[in-house]
């Protein structure tokens, strides 16, 4: 089941997350006090309280899931953000400095309403909705995330696009003084990603500005990043500065760091393997309230459904494409 | 007390202890008390007792030229239980995986040992060094006499794989799998140096 009734899960009922940050500042207080004989891990960075500001006027919108979402913490420690380091807990830890305002935005390519726009002038005019959306990652983990942003449908329109754009391009920022993770050739930078004209026009995939009803944390994209919940999480790009309509296909950036193992379409499919890894099942992240060996037992993989479950939104864009050669 | 007792009765312990402590962490930090698993505890367990597998097979491996470089022969006392401790880290990475991460979900775990090549390379390290450590014993290596050291010599082989197994999935960065392979090619440079340099002693690792 996919669509929910509006009012199902309104933000506020979400936030179970200041107590869950309570609980582990206390637990790693407790074990630092008690001298345990192996330090605890480096303190988790809790976003610092001036960078998290609430997020005014945000809609619910029916394509959000009632299924239960991931922790405030496992949603910003559990991170790929290769511009802030390979490791999931790096584009916290490396990201806290980051300063992502002001941002601007260059719109170039086959459309009328070019240039460099404001970040504010881009969202300005755009109701925000929290879209709480599956995220499947290529590594077969899953998350639920409530997201804040815009149907990325409303922003293009308002570029307007030109007939010959077939494909929307998008990159991040590429500044290794800013993102240290860039001094490493982990990637080639910029980050690319890319849509078809229709993939990038149907209501699913939005630019989020927050998460959590708040503004979105360094490490999750800030301060735009795109979601497309039907596709694995690389295609969606974090720290957008520039949308190009593009004629031609863009090569992305994993197509060409190992295009045997990651294609442009990169749509969640079951039955596609990765060449390394099964991608029949995938474990929903999670850690537990209290942790304990159960825990640890209870989190088992479940089933990984077409397209991410979104399938009746989205199959449609497929006919005709052989999936198995467009992975 | 004699220096035969004083390893037997003061530095093996504290050793074994020492070797344990990734262990103690790991139920630390199930419990949220020395730290925490992290978003996915499951991967974070595997991982951690996978890596310490290697690292021991490392530390293992890295006596017998160590004690020959520096005449210090009582480190020969001290292989046989770090390498049970690379069996038991290695096996702990087996079990986290086939009970936490495949759920004993079997129809999976064959698919994944089968079609899976990462997979199939790190199960024929586990089976080496299950078949090492059950004849670790002074009773097997008395009964198995000279065939003892021809066994146990595939180590290196586990280790070699070991690696690989390593290297093949992760997804992108390869800095740690570089790690254990430079230890792991020093070592085994060593020992083949070894040989040429000392023709007539058949093997190192006496």
């Amino acid at each position: 089941m996919l669509i929910k009734k509006p009012a199902d899960i309104r933000p506020s009922e979400i936030t179970t997350k200041d107590n869950y940050l309570n609980r582990r500042k206390f637990m790693q207080a407790a074990a630092l006090a008690g001298g345990s004989l192996i330090t605890a891990d480096v303190l988790p960075a809790v976003i610092p309280g001036e960078r998290r500001a609430k997020l005014e006027g945000v809609i619910a919108s029916e394509y959000s899931t009632d299924e239960k979402p991931n922790s405030f913490m496992d949603v910003t420690t559990y991170n790929n953000y290769y511009e802030f380091g390979v490791r999931k807990e790096d584009p916290y830890r490396n990201s806290q400095d980051f300063e992502p305002t002001p941002w601007s935005v260059e719109v170039t390519g086959n459309a009328e309403n070019t240039g460099t726009f404001a970040l504010e002038d881009i969202v300005k005019p755009h109701t925000l909705e929290e879209r709480i959306y599956r995220l499947r990652c290529v590594e077969a983990w899953s998350m639920v995330i409530p997201w804040v942003g815009i149907p990325l449908a409303s922003i293009i329109k308002q570029f307007k696009p030109l007939s010959s754009a077939k494909y929307v391009v998008f990159e991040t920022l590429h500044d290794k003084e800013r993102m240290p993770g860039q001094k490493s050739r982990s990637l080639r930078w910029p980050y690319v990603e890319g849509l078809t004209i229709a993939e990038a026009t149907n209501p699913l995939p939005i630019l989020a500005v927050g998460v959590y009803g708040e503004v979105l944390p360094n490490q999750n994209g800030a301060p735009l990043r795109l979601i497309v919940p039907w596709k694995y999480g690389f295609k969606s790009i974090k720290g957008i500065v520039k949308i190009h309509f593009s004629e031609r296909q863009p090569r992305t950036s994993w197509e060409l760091a190992a295009p045997h193992e990651y294609g442009f379409y990169a749509n969640v499919n079951p039955e596609v393997s990765h060449p390394r890894w099964s991608q029949a099942r995938e474990r929903r992240i999670g850690s537990e309230e209290g942790g304990g060996l159960q825990s640890l037992f209870t989190a088992a993989k479940q089933p990984t459904v077409m397209f991410n479950g979104y399938g009746e939104h989205v199959a449609h864009l497929y006919e005709g494409l052989n999936l198995r050669k467009n992975f | 007390m004699d220096t035969l007792r004083q390893l037997r009765f003061i530095w093996k312990p504290i050793v074994f202890l020492v070797c344990l402590i990734p262990a103690f962490h790991a139920v630390g930090d199930v419990y949220g008390i020395t730290g925490d698993l992290g978003a996915n505890p499951v991967e974070n367990l595997q991982d951690r007792f996978g890596n310490w597998g290697l690292r021991f097979l490392i530390i293992t491996l890295a006596i017998s030229p160590f004690r020959l470089r520096s005449g210090w022969n009582w480190l020969a006392r001290f292989r046989r239980m770090l390498g049970l401790f690379a069996f038991f880290y290695v096996l702990m990475h087996f079990l986290t995986w086939l009970f936490l991460d495949q759920g004993l979900y079997l129809s999976a775990i064959i698919e994944d040992i089968a079609k899976r090549p990462f997979i199939t390379i790190g199960f024929a390290a586990f089976v080496i060094l299950l078949s090492l450590a059950v004849t670790s014993t002074a009773g097997m290596r008395r009964r198995l006499g000279r065939r003892w050291q021809k066994l146990h010599n595939w180590i290196y082989v586990a280790a070699i794989l070991g690696v690989w197994h390593y290297w093949w999935q992760v997804k992108l960065d390869v800095s740690d799998p570089a790690i254990y392979t430079s230890a792991l090619a020093v070592l085994l440079i060593y020992r083949i140096w070894y040989r040429y340099q000392n023709p007539r002693k058949k093997t190192l690792a006496k």
